[in-house]
C-alpha cells in the first residue's frame, strides 16, 4: 500500500491535484478514529482531521518519501489534536509531575474537567463509557494510550509518530495503563 | 508481610507489552501465585487493556473526502513554481539571474511596445509622475504602470496593472480586463515571471529610469 501512496505523492507533487483524493481515502477512517478517540467529539474529530489532510497536501514536498506515509500523517493529527486539546483546557497544561506521586495522581486530579458521578457513570453504555474513559486520561499519556490500543500500532512507530524516545513512550503507556486502572477499580 | 519486590509491577507492564524476559515471566508468575494483591493489580491492568481493546471501530463521515478535496488550495501556477524553486535554489538562482540579464538585455530593443505607457500611447496623458487615460479616449492593448498614479477618465481595452503606486477610477472609466495592483517586491517578481518579458522591467525603462536615480 505504501508503493501506490508513494505514487499518488509523486503525482500530487506533479500537480495532480485530483491524486490526492486516493490518499485521503486511504487514511481517512484512521485519521478520523484517532481525532475522535482524542478529541471526543465528532465534530471536531472531522474538524481537526480534515486539517491535517490539508496540513499533509500543503506540505507535502516536505515529507521524506523514504519514510512510512502514515507515520508522517499521524503526526500532523495527533499534533493538532494536543494542540486543541490545550486551547480548550489551558489550565490542565502543567507538565511538571508533583514530586512522589510518579505524576499519576497529579494528572489524573486535572484530567477531566468535571469527573461525573458514579451512578451516572455506571448508567453509560459500553461505548459511551469507554470514551468517557479515555477522555479522562491526560492528554500526553491519551495519545500513546489511543495510538497503541486503537490503532494498534506497534512501540517504535508510535515512538517515531510522536517524536519520542522509545523509552518514554513506553512509560506513557504504562502510566496511561495505570491511570485507567485507577479510574476504573470498579469496573 | 513482606513488602512486594519493586520490579513487580514493572514486569506486569513489561508482559502486557508483550516485551518480557522469560526470566522475569517466571519471577511475575510466581509472585502473583502468592500475592493476591499483586494479582488483583494485574487484573485490573488486563481488564483496562481489554476495555480499550473493547472500542468499535470508527469511521470517516460519510463524504468526508470530497470535504476534504474541495478545501484543498487551489493549484495555482505560481505555488508550482515556488515548490520547484524551494526543491532546486540552484537552479532558481541560475533561473532568476537568466530572466533578470534577459530582461535588462530585453528592454534596449523594446522601448516602441505599445505598453510602455509613458512614451508610446498616443492618447495617454503623462505629467510628472501622473498617467491619464482622458475622457473620451481609449488605450487599446494591456495598461502597466509603475512608480505612479494612474487616472482612468477613459476606456482601456485590456488589463490594468499599477506596480507600487496608486490608481483612481473615474466614474466614465472603462476597463475590459482584470485590474491588478501589485505593491510587495516579492509580488512583482512572480508578476514578471508569470507574465514574461513582454509586459515586464522593460516598459518602465526610459523616462521613468533616471527619475529613480536622483
Ligand atoms: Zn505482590
Amino acid at each position: 500500500m505504501e508503493d501506490i501512496v508513494k505514487k499518488r505523492i509523486k503525482q500530487v507533487l506533479k500537480g495532480d491535484q485530483s491524486a490526492f483524493e486516493e490518499i485521503v481515502s486511504l487514511y481517512q477512517n484512521r485519521l478520523y478514529q484517532v481525532c475522535y478517540r482524542m478529541l471526543g467529539n465528532r465534530h471536531e474529530a472531522e474538524d481537526i482531521a480534515q486539517e491535517a489532510f490539508i496540513r499533509a497536501y500543503i506540505n507535502l514536498h516536505t515529507f521524506d518519501q523514504k519514510r512510512k506515509f502514515s507515520t508522517w500523517l499521524y503526526r500532523i493529527a495527533t499534533n493538532l489534536c494536543i494542540d486543541r486539546i490545550r486551547k480548550k483546557k489551558p489550565d490542565t497544561f502543567l507538565d511538571a509531575p508533583v514530586p512522589g506521586t510518579d505524576g499519576l495522581d497529579h494528572y489524573s486530579s486535572l484530567a477531566h474537567d468535571s469527573p461525573l458521578p458514579e451512578e451516572e457513570v455506571e448508567k453509560m453504555e459500553q461505548q459511551e463509557r469507554v470514551q468517557y474513559e479515555i477522555s479522562r486520561l491526560p492528554d500526553k499519556y491519551r495519545s500513546a494510550i489511543v495510538l497503541r490500543y486503537i490503532e494498534e500500532l506497534p512501540l517504535q512507530e508510535i515512538s517515531d509518530i510522536l517524536e519520542l524516545p522509545l523509552g518514554t513512550v513506553k512509560t506513557r503507556i504504562h502510566r496511561g495503563r495505570e491511570a485507567l486502572r485507577k479510574q476504573m477499580k470498579k469496573l | 508481610m513482606k513488602p512486594c519486590p519493586e520490579e513487580i509491577v514493572q514486569y506486569m507492564h513489561d508482559y502486557l507489552d508483550g516485551e518480557i524476559t522469560r526470566r522475569d515471566e517466571q519471577i511475575l508468575k510466581e509472585h502473583l501465585e502468592k500475592c493476591p494483591a499483586c494479582q488483583e493489580h494485574m487484573d485490573q491492568l488486563s481488564r483496562s487493556v481489554a476495555f480499550l481493546k473493547s472500542a468499535s471501530h470508527i469511521e470517516a463521515p460519510e463524504g468526508f473526502s470530497n470535504r476534504v478535496m474541495a478545501s484543498l488550495p487551489k493549484e495555482r501556477q505560481s505555488a508550482g513554481v515556488r515548490r520547484w524553486f524551494g526543491r532546486h535554489p540552484m537552479l532558481a538562482a541560475a533561473a532568476m539571474f537568466m530572466l533578470l540579464a534577459g530582461l535588462a538585455l530585453f528592454s534596449n530593443f523594446n522601448t516602441s511596445d505599445q505598453q510602455l505607457a509613458v512614451s508610446t500611447q498616443p492618447n495617454l496623458v503623462v505629467e510628472g509622475n501622473k498617467v491619464t487615460v482622458p475622457e473620451g479616449e481609449t488605450v487599446k492593448g494591456d495598461l502597466v504602470v509603475r512608480n505612479g498614479e494612474l487616472h482612468i477618465e477613459g476606456e482601456v481595452e485590456g488589463d490594468v496593472t499599477v506596480i507600487n503606486g496608486s490608481k483612481y477610477m473615474a466614474s466614465t472609466a472603462v476597463v475590459t480586463g482584470r485590474i491588478e495592483e501589485i505593491d510587495r517586491a516579492f509580488e512583482w517578481l512572480w508578476y514578471t515571471i508569470k507574465s514574461g518579458v513582454k509586459e515586464g522591467l522593460s516598459v518602465f525603462e526610459g523616462p521613468d529610469a533616471g527619475d529613480e536615480e536622483e
